[in-house]
């Protein structure tokens, strides 16, 4: 047995040093808000849980110990097996912590929807009336990632920046595979579908440079679907716009259809030219010409409330609030 | 018409030489030594003249303690497979950093994280507890077979299927490269038009077969047959558990079979279920594979319950602390493991709603298992604790296994999914309940019936190594993905940039090889065991001093497992019967009826196996005419009434007998 | 395994030995029709899926045919009721059964089975049609599932009939013995159960898909 208290010593130094490196890890120090509230929650729940875990670990520990065959004092009850009171407290404290966890789930899932627009840049600052997000449109290809700024109307590939405290919203489809637009330090994650758009809403409140990649195996060129998520202050990020639209890149349709071409580990590229109506063409499925746009496809018997809403190049002011689940393609709304 | 027609095609459909994979070294040094290692097999079998003896003792056997026995020796003979795949990904991940690029091209990679997902699932897990619920359950409910004897025959040899049609894929063409789960649009025909999704699907298929009549099998066994007097609150908790695994088996594999069939037609009719275009749903596909997911993973983890409950009782002397609790604990978590599957996706983007509702309802579920955890740990207190190998594993269990149930809270909040999903983290998490729940149960489960099984205990010594490997093992192994989920590392990645992360993996690299010791201490154990059973032997048929049926026949049970089905007044019917001086008959014995064998079990699975293989090479002729062939079969054995013989009296008598002798002589 | 034949000695306490056993022979109750049952729920959640599907995939055309353009209700109103006819004759199939008229049982299945032919005739009729004019199970998600739905309804009655043409041949063998009885009965929830699955195929894929 002194074997066992030295290998749990051991074990437990193993974990508390581990916790410890954790701290340099980026979901445990993110650089954006909505990561931020993230790694809270996170911090929160794994408080609430320790609550029960180390009284089970150590109670399991100290009965195995002291209750030991050997251990002759030990008080021996062989008709013991049952205690309403203890049933009582083994079922209802768990409960009380569940139902605390619980009610901040619900509350920090509506809160940290990645379809709801942001109210604020950080914990001490809202975001300022009248600045309006900016708009990214995400496409995950085989397997490089397409970056499209309808308002500014250049495009990238694998390469991503934007100005620090200012929310962006992203719109996010794919070509092919299912596929998972993730920055850790910036905000959770969203799969990216073919022929539907997920949106995600972020902030970066530190200028660097950060890491984004898909979060969902995709097949052969999986690994090497990274990018680099540039944080910029204002001005570094209007002379980074204006780097791309100086570029020589022109992502008309036929461009999109070479890009789409299965390819790994494409260098950074830049369009200072973007078909406005690409993005629209990529999740509705008709970039080729002569393809039908699935919108014109659907029976449009519940589509009306849904019209508007379908990646047009126009900024889209009618993000529903409380609006759930994703846009597709089938007429039905998950 | 049939001018052009090219008859290696048509019987051999896409199958070419280039389907082996002559180029690879790997593969071709695994296939040289399992080709040896088979053949010497063989060729001791056709020496020793032992085919005659595998045919009629073992493999036409509708004993439910012999097929329990091969059911477990195939899910060990998976997990070295499964490891191996394991082994291979850690050394690999430890390597391929900057430009190293590992050892493993990514194609091969890709196949062996899904195959060993594949195989530790199916092949291994699901093996290992349809083996102990086969062999336990009529010994704990006082009754002489499962009621379908036949069909568990059947549905060992389907699951033995599957398992022989992954390890073709090794050698002939490949297996998927789409993870365990192979969702849509990935697994579509489009962008797999390979063989492997076709294996993959093919496997499980048919392993799935298996485990549904299981399921059926013994749901209808414990409803039907138990002892005159054991009533629902009277069966010992192993029963509990398994009962409701079997129902849940019943209610989430034909999930498993439609959606899959939904694939295959996308991959062989060119239908439009999970394409991108005409009007198909890829979200659907990973819907109705995590209605069958979910559920799945508690089949796994609630017999193990099972095993831990009976093993704490018996080790600390007492008898389980809130049997009833349990009972409820149990129903209530197999009815909730129906409403929980969609946080296996919050990232999909159901909704802050949606994503609430299944994230609360996966927290609901911990209750109910603490509760069980709270109530071992009252069976142990004011006991006397026994720390035989078993109880190890246990108390191992009880220590990891919540950590992992922790982790899996955590994972519940859907914005802290939204960073954590599909990373590392999430790995962690899945290994630290299914290593440490249901592998450390099991092993429990295997070392505690052992005796019962063979009649001689297995070694403590390397018992106690293996477990010891085992357990630092895993620590090493899993609690370095923790830290890696923490730093944003996402799964199924085959090459890194960042150096900082290397130490992690080598940690775990390291603790892979740990636990590959204690595999190998396993296997020693079994060896030495053998050698020594005239030392370790269990004379008695109750080693432990156990409380359930089973412990009152002899190690190994007789065919027929009761001469006189026993009556049952309480839980814990063996201790009372010992508490009342409970004496054996020693005449009086009748004839008893028992169930023959049967070659229809392996015939039928062949077959079926052979389809499986001619539609992944699209050779419609083979499988066509296989398939007329497995009805025809099917309807030939339906036309045999002849099932059952009566064992005589005198050879009842005669094996009493002996019994009475050998514990006169104790 | 037969009937239960338990002995009436349940209380016995004088001799403590035989309190714990059953004195005699004891054979649990026979578990046939549970079993099937149970594996019959389990095809009703194949079905289930394939009808979650449907739903899902309800109004996905691409652009392409409706079932409220191609559904004929005429034809699917003669299919259903050859279908419901085939449950009332294997109820009489049951009847003769219970009364032991082995000849009676075997004219009752072979009516049945020829309805069950008809129904898969009319369905094959129905599906060549409707793949000849372009609405095959590769035109749209909608067709996908349709054609899914109803062939596995269709794949399943064909494999009654299977199974019936064999019972007719082990009736025919060995008459009513009761491990004959227990198959009838077991294909009678069968058949019955794909009756109730075919109502439900009738109202959600064919009336609910003619209304807009």
């Amino acid at each position: 047995m002194q074997l066992f208290k030295y290998l749990r010593g051991a074990s437990l130094t193993l974990l508390v040093a581990a916790l410890l490196s954790g701290c340099d890890a980026v979901v445990m120090s993110p650089s954006g808000d909505v990561a931020v509230q993230q790694r809270d929650l996170l911090v929160w729940a794994t408080v609430l849980m320790l609550l029960v875990i180390v009284p089970v670990i150590v109670l399991t520990l100290w009965f195995a110990w002291h209750y030991r065959e050997s251990n002759t004092e030990a008080n021996y009850k062989p008709d013991w097996t049952h205690s309403t009171v203890l049933e009582l407290v083994i079922w209802s404290v768990p409960l009380m912590i569940i139902i605390a966890l619980g009610a901040m789930t619900w509350v920090s899932t509506h809160k940290l929807d990645p379809y709801r627009p942001l109210d604020r840049i950080d914990a001490q600052t809202p975001v300022p009336v009248g600045l309006e997000p900016l708009t990214v449109e995400v496409v995950a290809l085989d397997w490089k990632w397409l970056f499209i700024y309808p308002e500014q109307g250049i495009a990238t590939v694998n390469e991503l920046a934007a100005p620090v405290n200012h929310p962006i919203r992203f719109k996010i489809t794919a070509s092919t595979m299912m596929n998972s637009f993730f920055i850790p330090a910036m905000a959770g994650q969203i799969y990216a579908m073919a022929g539907m758009e997920t949106k995600l809403h972020g902030v970066i409140n530190e200028p660097g440079v950060y890491k984004g990649f898909s979060a969902n195996y995709s097949g052969a060129g999986y690994s090497q679907m990274k990018f680099d998520f540039h944080g910029l202050s204002e001005e570094d990020f209007a002379s980074w716009v204006a780097k791309v639209k100086a570029s020589d890149g022109n992502l008309s349709r036929d461009k999109y259809l070479q890009l789409e071409e299965p390819s790994i580990d494409d260098p950074v590229s830049y369009y200072g030219q973007v078909d406005p109506t690409l993005y629209y063409g990529i999740f509705n499925r008709c970039v080729e010409p002569g393809q039908t746009c699935m919108e014109d496809m659907m029976y449009h018997g519940g589509m009306d409330k849904h019209a508007g809403h379908h990646g047009d190049a126009k900024a889209e002011h009618a993000d529903h609030q409380d609006h759930a689940g994703h846009q597709s393609h089938g007429g039905h709304h998950e | 018409m049939f001018e052009n027609l090219d008859l290696t095609k048509l019987i051999f459909g896409r199958l070419t030489w280039d389907a082996i994979p002559f180029h690879d070294p790997i593969i071709l040094g695994t296939f040289a030594v399992v080709a040896l290692g088979g053949i010497a097999l063989l060729a001791a079998l056709t020496r020793y003249k032992l085919w005659g003896y595998l045919w009629n003792e073992w493999f036409t056997t509708i004993d439910h303690k012999k097929i329990g026995i091969m059911y477990i020796i195939l899910g060990l003979v998976m997990l070295l497979r499964g490891f191996a795949d394991a082994i291979m990904m850690r050394l690999h991940q430890a390597m391929a950093f900057g430009d190293s690029t590992g050892y493993l091209p990514p194609h091969h990679y890709d196949q062996i994280f899904t195959a060993h997902g594949v195989i530790m699932i199916f092949f291994v897990a699901m093996p290992l507890v349809t083996g102990i619920m086969n062999y336990l359950i009529p010994l704990q409910i006082g009754t002489r077979d499962v009621a379908f004897p036949f069909l568990n025959n059947f549905s060992f040899w389907m699951t033995t299927g599957g398992a022989a049609l992954m390890m073709v894929s090794l050698f002939i063409g490949e297996f998927a490269k789409t993870g365990w789960l192979a969702y849509p649009p990935l697994s579509g025909i489009l962008q797999s038009p390979g063989v492997g999704v076709d294996y993959y699907i093919w496997a499980l298929q048919i392993a799935g077969v298996g485990t549904l009549l299981s399921g059926v099998n013994l749901l209808v066994t414990i409803v039907k047959m138990r002892a005159p007097g054991m009533s629902l609150m009277k069966m010992p908790v192993f029963t509990w558990t398994s009962l409701c695994t079997n129902i849940l088996i019943v209610a989430a594999f034909p999930v498993l079979t439609a959606v899959l069939g939904m694939l295959t037609m996308d991959r062989y009719l060119d239908t439009a279920f999970f394409t991108n275009d005409l009007g198909g749903n890829a979200m659907m596909y990973v819907n109705l594979i995590w209605i069958w997911g979910h559920p799945e993973v508690y089949i796994l983890i609630l017999p193990v319950f099972g095993i831990f409950s009976e093993i704490v009782a018996t080790y600390s002397r007492k008898p389980l602390f809130g049997y009833t609790s349990m009972v409820y604990a149990t129903v209530v978590i197999t009815v909730l493991s129906y409403l929980v599957w969609l946080h296996h996706f919050f990232t999909m983007g159901s909704g802050a709603s949606v994503n609430s509702f299944f994230g609360i309802t996966t927290m609901i579920i911990s209750i109910p298992t603490g509760a069980k955890i709270f109530n071992w740990l009252f069976t142990m207190f004011r006991g006397r604790i026994k720390f035989d190998v078993p109880m190890l594993w246990t108390l191992g269990f009880m220590v990891t296994f919540v950590i992992g149930g922790m982790t899996g809270v955590l994972l519940a909040v859907p914005p802290v999914d939204f960073v954590l999903h599909n990373s590392l983290f999430l790995i962690a998490h899945f290994h630290n309940v299914i290593i440490g729940g249901v592998l450390f149960g099991l092993f429990a489960g295997i070392t505690y019936w052992f005796p019962k099984a063979t009649g001689y205990k297995l070694d403590e010594f390397w018992g106690k190594m293996s477990f010891w490997f085992w357990l630092v093992g895993f620590y090493f192994a899993f609690m370095p993905l923790y830290v890696l989920g923490l730093m944003g590392v996402t799964r199924r990645v085959s090459h890194f940039e960042d150096q900082s992360l290397q130490i992690w993996f080598q940690i775990a690299a390291f603790g892979a090889v740990l636990i590959a010791v204690g595999i190998a201490a396993f296997a020693i154990q079994l060896i030495v065991s053998f050698r020594r059973r005239e030392a370790l032997a269990d004379e008695t048929g109750d080693p432990w001093d156990g409380r359930t049926l089973e412990w009152s026949t002899s190690s190994p049970p007789p065919p027929y497992n009761f001469a006189f089905t026993p009556r049952v007044h309480d839980l814990d019917a063996w201790w009372q019967m010992k508490q009342h001086g409970f004496q054996r008959p020693e005449s009086g014995f009748i004839p008893i009826h028992m169930p023959k064998g049967t070659w229809a079990g392996i015939v039928l699975s062949g077959i079926s196996v052979v389809i499986g293989f001619a539609l992944i090479w699209h050779m419609w002729l083979v499988a066509g005419v296989s398939f007329v062939a497995l009805i025809g079969t099917a309807i030939y054995h339906t036309f045999n009434y002849d099932r059952d013989y009566y064992i005589p009296a005198e050879e009842v008598e005669r094996i009493e007998a002996e019994r009475t002798r050998v514990l006169a002589n104790v | 395994m037969s009937e239960n034949t338990m002995t009436a000695d349940v209380n016995s306490t004088q001799d403590g030995q035989l309190e714990f056993l059953v004195k005699g022979d004891h054979h649990p109750q026979n578990g046939t029709l549970l079993g099937f049952w149970i594996y019959l729920m389990s095809d009703c959640l194949i079905f289930a899926a394939l009808f979650a599907t449907y739903g899902v995939l309800g109004r996905s055309y691409a652009g392409g045919p409706t079932g409220m353009e191609l559904f004929d209700l005429s034809l699917i109103a003669i299919n259903t009721s050859l279908l419901l006819v085939s449950s009332i004759t294997y109820g009489f199939a049951m009847l003769h059964m219970q009364a032991n008229k082995v000849k009676g049982t075997m004219f009752w299945l072979a009516v049945t089975g020829m309805l069950g032919l008809g129904f898969l005739s009319l369905e094959l009729y129905e599906f060549h049609h409707l793949i000849g004019v372009g609405a095959g199970p590769q035109t749209s998600g909608f067709w996908t599932a349709f054609f899914a739905l109803v062939g596995t309804h269709g794949l399943h009655v064909f494999f009654g009939i299977v199974w019936l043409v064999t019972l007719l041949f082990q009736l025919k063998k060995h008459g009513l013995i009761p491990e004959n009885k227990r198959r009838v009965f077991c294909l009678s929830m069968f058949w019955h159960f794909l009756d109730v699955v075919w109502v439900g195929v009738f109202t959600y894929v064919y009336l609910m898909g003619v209304l807009p």
